[in-house]
């Protein structure tokens, strides 16, 4: 069913759906400038990613365009004062998002005068590439579109794969939003210095601009910026969700990229077009990222896009607007297909907000109540993933989450175009991010229970192992009594595999110990010292690779002094090592008695003891692994406890 | 918490289900002018059974009866067994064949959306099962009765169970062209033979050849409509036409031709109307093909070499049977997917 449609250049994907497109209210003004507003309250959470370091404090006086928070980690944006000021707060505060929670942030008091930091344009044409992107952890850009993944990130070299074609996302597919199409008849020139840009700086040969044909003076504004360039600007038919990154890739390429894969991987990178002008503020002109287009439109007095500051209080863009009119009953931040219901209008203008919509009952009804599936697939015929969302549904409604998952549940990229088209108005979607967080919660609890398991296990085998140790001192003590003190250094060509010989592996292991315990403190200061682009998450695993790699050799060595044959523990993968870790750690600890004299077939104690190190080494590498991983996850505000509410929902039927 | 989409554009059920009694209406009427109005009165009394029976089984699951009354799906049913049983039968013949759908094969199975079976062609197979002569019974198309029947006689023959004065049930009912093919195959007669009989028209049966058109339209409108997809209907004509067209054409004396597989019995209804109920039928597009070709083939032998006229409602019920196997083996590939 997914056959290619060749429609003139443009490959169809299946299904899709065409709202009413509610653009017209708020393009007929051009975009317009806010006052400053008394504070600014800038998120520190406002990207996909670490959470930034903050490089102020409460007090200080700072520059529009000063450093805030410095970007954490490998994933992660920097935040700029949006205007010159006082910082009052660095608190918790009401943010945008479908939790609703407060989160960190930072308060700037304007002083009124806007004073730039110094600009620094930055000669990208003739300064090195990795420079290039390294200095754009600076400059706190991130995903325009409303992904707002770091784009740093996104412009780094893996070092695998080469990126041929850059793809701009100027589809703009949701109803309602217009602040790119806005962008582009206005600011066209500047977009396409941008774009040039992020071709350069990934080195990509073809250069793409889908905008869908419900543009046509944003398309008339590209097309005449792009002449004499080698980008082209393709126009693609007006169906949601055209904008989502793969569907776009697949309108102008005809390609669809695996779903277990980057589009970088397939050579494909795909910006946002607010994204590259953003880049070309920042290094044509020195400009971090302080402010973005929002539509603020619905059931306000004149619906415009606005130059919004980030921090800026939502209600002062709806002051800017006319204010609301009469009925408005809530504020949506994102078009109304994807978008989430604001708690309140002090809720500051964050990167990610594209568009606030005023709603009254009339705009959005509530849906009526849900009737049965009657297994109609207009769900399956609107899926632009091609997925069975009546399936889907059926298995979440179950809690038939093995199924759901075989279903390809993870491939859904909650568009709502099921549930939009859907006769029994059923709330998809929502079964579908509830299902999605049970799946991951349970995954999550069946990670931390075996890190519980794992912990025990350790805990009891270093008590054995302290019990043997005392055992072995004081047979060693006594047997040390007994012989030469000169005892102690043995030729190495012992084959006996005596006390000394165990002794010897005990301290190469040790030594091992603690070559692998330096190397990871080195690791760790590497990252506090060396240039700042060094992902901490890439050291953790590196260190962890490192210490698996350490640990591996010391069994080794413990094992060939203890004159066993080595297990092939390279070969295999580092978890299948950590079980042959503990498998062997307890086949020890229940051995027989500790004799460390004459014991040739059981494994002496100390080689025990190297076993031990290299099962509290795995775990170290566990944990360190875990950590990377929660960090990384619990910056996502995509997922998370918040939709397990969902869970409390009702299930409607 | 996410509640979007906000937005929804989708007809409702009950208008969905609404459309699909609209495109029955045509063949109504026509089947009103070749048969008499009798079948409004069968009609009539399906749907009110349907309808009482749906509110009672509501009532004692403890659902809400309003929304689902007014759903349509228990109308449909109730039209559907109405328009595929004979129209000049007992009153009670509609009501159990009814009310046994609605129960059993729908209600008891958790109502709408979860009936594993079409529940009419469940009550259809059950009235053929247990009253077998009633079934066969089908009144003459009124051009070709002897002693036309009145909407009135009609009337009271359904409710009182009597004709008028001197006329016999004999002499106003007739065989099914089906029927009176597969007897008179039986007795060894040629196909020429048999369909010089006054009971074939051009196409299928005289005057039932016209209702199986106004199903074909009154299909056509869904289609277009979008309220069914090609590809049951066209699957299902399509390898009726190609088996038929393969026996016929090894021995034309003996086997029907395609064009009267097509226009007689109940093939066009099927196709449109019986197949096409989406709650137990398949879900992708390639299983939609795979059940609508089995119901073809399974029909085409009934008719053939089985022991009844028309085959579709146990063709039906043994495909409803395999729905959940060809949905899970005919899974489209996904976005970014390999097969
Ligand atoms: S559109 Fe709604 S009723 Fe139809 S199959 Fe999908 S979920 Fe079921
Ligand atoms: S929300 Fe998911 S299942 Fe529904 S149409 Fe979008 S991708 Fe398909």
């Amino acid at each position: 069913m997914n056959a290619l449609v060749n429609f003139g250049k443009i490959f169809k994907f299946n299904g899709g759906v065409h709202p009413p497109e509610n653009k017209a209210q708020s393009t007929q003004r051009p975009i317009g400038q806010l006052t400053l507003p008394e504070r600014l309250v800038l998120p520190l959470r406002q990207h996909v990613g670490n959470i930034p370091k903050v490089a102020v404090s409460v007090g200080d006086h700072v520059l529009k365009g000063q450093l805030l928070a410095e970007a954490e980690g490998m994933v992660s944006a920097a935040i700029h004062a949006p205007t010159s000021g006082t910082i009052t707060a660095i608190a918790d505060a009401v943010i945008p998002h479908p939790s609703g929670l407060p989160d960190h942030c930072i308060t700037l008091a304007p002083d009124g005068q806007d004073t730039w930091i110094a600009h620094l344009p930055i000669d990208w044409r003739n300064t090195d590439r990795k420079a290039l992107v390294a200095s754009l952890r600076l400059s706190g850009i991130v995903g325009l579109g409303g992904a707002t993944f770091p784009t740093q990130v996104k412009l780094r070299a893996d070092g695998k794969s080469v990126v041929h074609t850059l793809v701009i996302n100027a589809a703009e597919c949701e109803p309602y939003i217009t602040c790119d199409d806005m962008l582009m008849r206005e600011r066209a020139t500047d977009i396409v210095q941008g774009i040039a840009i992020a071709q350069h700086l990934l080195g990509a040969t073809k250069v793409l601009i889908g905008i869908e044909d419900n543009k046509p003076e944003a398309i008339r504004a590209m097309q005449q910026a792009v002449t004499g360039t080698s980008m082209e600007v393709v126009v693609v038919p007006t169906l949601y969700p055209s904008g989502d990154a793969r569907r776009l890739v697949h309108l102008l390429l005809g390609q669809e990229i695996p779903y277990n894969k980057r589009s970088t991987e397939v050579g494909i990178q795909v910006f946002n077009v607010a994204t590259v002008l953003a880049l070309h503020r920042y290094f044509n002109h020195g400009e971090p990222a302080i402010s973005r287009i929002v539509s603020m439109t619905g059931n306000v007095a004149h619906p415009q896009n606005f130059e919004v500051l980030f921090g800026t209080p939502l209600a002062h863009l709806i002051h800017a607007a006319g204010g609301v009119k009469a009925n408005t009953t809530h504020f949506i931040m994102g078009g109304p297909m994807m978008g989430f219901n604001l708690p309140d209008t002090n809720i500051p203008i964050t990167k990610a907000a594209n568009c606030i919509i005023a709603a009254t009952p009339d705009l959005f009804a509530p849906p009526p109540p849900a009737m049965p599936c009657i297994r109609c697939v207009r769900c399956a015929d609107a899926c632009p993933v091609s997925l069975q969302p009546q399936e889907l549904y059926w298995f979440a409604k179950s809690d038939n989450f093995e199924k759901a998952r075989d279903y390809k549940l993870f491939d859904c990229i909650e568009c709502g175009a099921c549930s939009y088209v859907c006769p029994s108005d059923i709330p998809l979607v929502q079964y579908y991010r509830y299902a999605k967080s049970e799946i991951i919660a349970a995954d999550k609890a069946k990670e931390a229970a075996d890190l519980a398991r794992e912990r025990n296990e350790a805990r009891i085998a270093r008590i054995e192992r302290e019990k043997l140790e005392r055992a072995q001192k004081h047979a060693e003590r006594a047997q040390g009594a007994k012989t030469e003190p000169k005892q102690e250094t043995a030729t190495p060509a012992s084959t006996s595999a005596g006390a000394d010989d165990a002794k010897k592996a005990a301290i190469a292991a040790a030594i091992e110990r603690a070559k692998q315990q330096k190397l990871q403190n080195a690791q760790a200061t590497d990252t506090d010292t060396s240039e700042q682009t060094k992902p901490a998450a890439d050291d953790a695993k590196k260190a962890a690779i490192a210490a698996a790699i350490e640990r591996a050799k010391a069994q080794k060595a413990a094992a060939q002094q203890a004159g066993e044959t080595p297990k092939n523990v390279d070969s295999v993968s580092t978890k299948v090592q950590q079980k042959i870790a503990e498998i062997d750690a307890r086949r020890q600890t229940v051995g027989p008695a500790p004799e460390p004299v004459a014991k040739v077939q059981g494994p002496p104690p100390v080689a025990d003891d190297a076993k031990q190190a290299a099962i509290a080494a795995a775990i170290a590498r566990a944990k360190a692994q875990k950590a990377a991983a929660e960090a990384a996850k619990s910056e996502s505000p995509m997922k998370s406890d918040v939709d397990n509410q969902l869970k409390s929902q009702p299930k409607k039927d | 918490m996410i509640r979007s989409p906000y937005i929804s554009d989708a007809p409702s059920v009950s208008t969905i289900m609404l459309k699909v009694l609209i495109a029955l209406v045509p063949a109504i009427a026509v089947y009103v002018w070749v048969f008499g109005g009798g079948i409004l009165v069968t009609l009539t009394l399906a749907t009110i059974t349907a309808l009482g029976t749906e509110a009672l089984m509501l009532k004692l699951r403890q659902r809400p009866i309003q929304p689902f009354l007014t759903d349509y799906s228990a109308v449909i049913t109730a039209w559907l067994l109405a328009l595929a049983i004979p129209p000049l039968t007992p009153w009670w013949l509609i009501v159990v064949g009814t009310a046994f759908a609605i129960i059993i094969a729908k209600q008891l199975y958790g109502g709408l959306g979860y009936n594993p079976f079409n529940p009419a062609m469940v009550g259809y197979a059950v009235l053929l099962i247990s009253f077998p002569v009633l079934m066969t019974k089908w009144p003459a198309a009124l051009q070709l009765a002897h002693t036309p029947l009145s909407f009135a006689d009609q009337f009271h023959y359904i409710i009182f169970g009597k004709l008028p004065e001197g006329v016999l049930l004999d002499a106003v009912t007739s065989a099914t062209p089906l029927d009176y093919l597969k007897t008179q195959l039986k007795l060894d007669h040629a196909m020429a033979t048999i369909q010089s009989a006054p009971l074939f028209g051009t196409l299928g049966g005289k005057g039932s050849e016209y209702i199986t058109i106004a199903y074909l339209l009154g299909g056509l409108y869904l289609w277009q409509q979008k309220i069914i997809s090609w590809h049951l209907p066209v699957a299902f004509l399509g390898v009726l036409t190609a088996i038929a067209s393969l026996f016929w054409m090894s021995d034309s004396a003996h086997f029907a031709s395609p064009l009267l597989h097509l226009f007689s019995g109940a093939s066009m209804l099927g196709a449109f109307f019986i197949l096409t109920d989406p709650v137990s039928g398949p879900t992708t597009p390639r299983g939609k093909l795979y059940f609508a070709g089995g119901v073809a083939i399974i029909t085409y032998l009934i008719r053939v070499y089985g022991g009844y006229p028309d085959g579709i409602a146990f063709a039906v019920i043994f495909m409803n049977i395999c729905v959940p196997l060809i949905d899970a083996h005919t899974q489209p590939r996904v976005f970014g997917h390999e097969k």
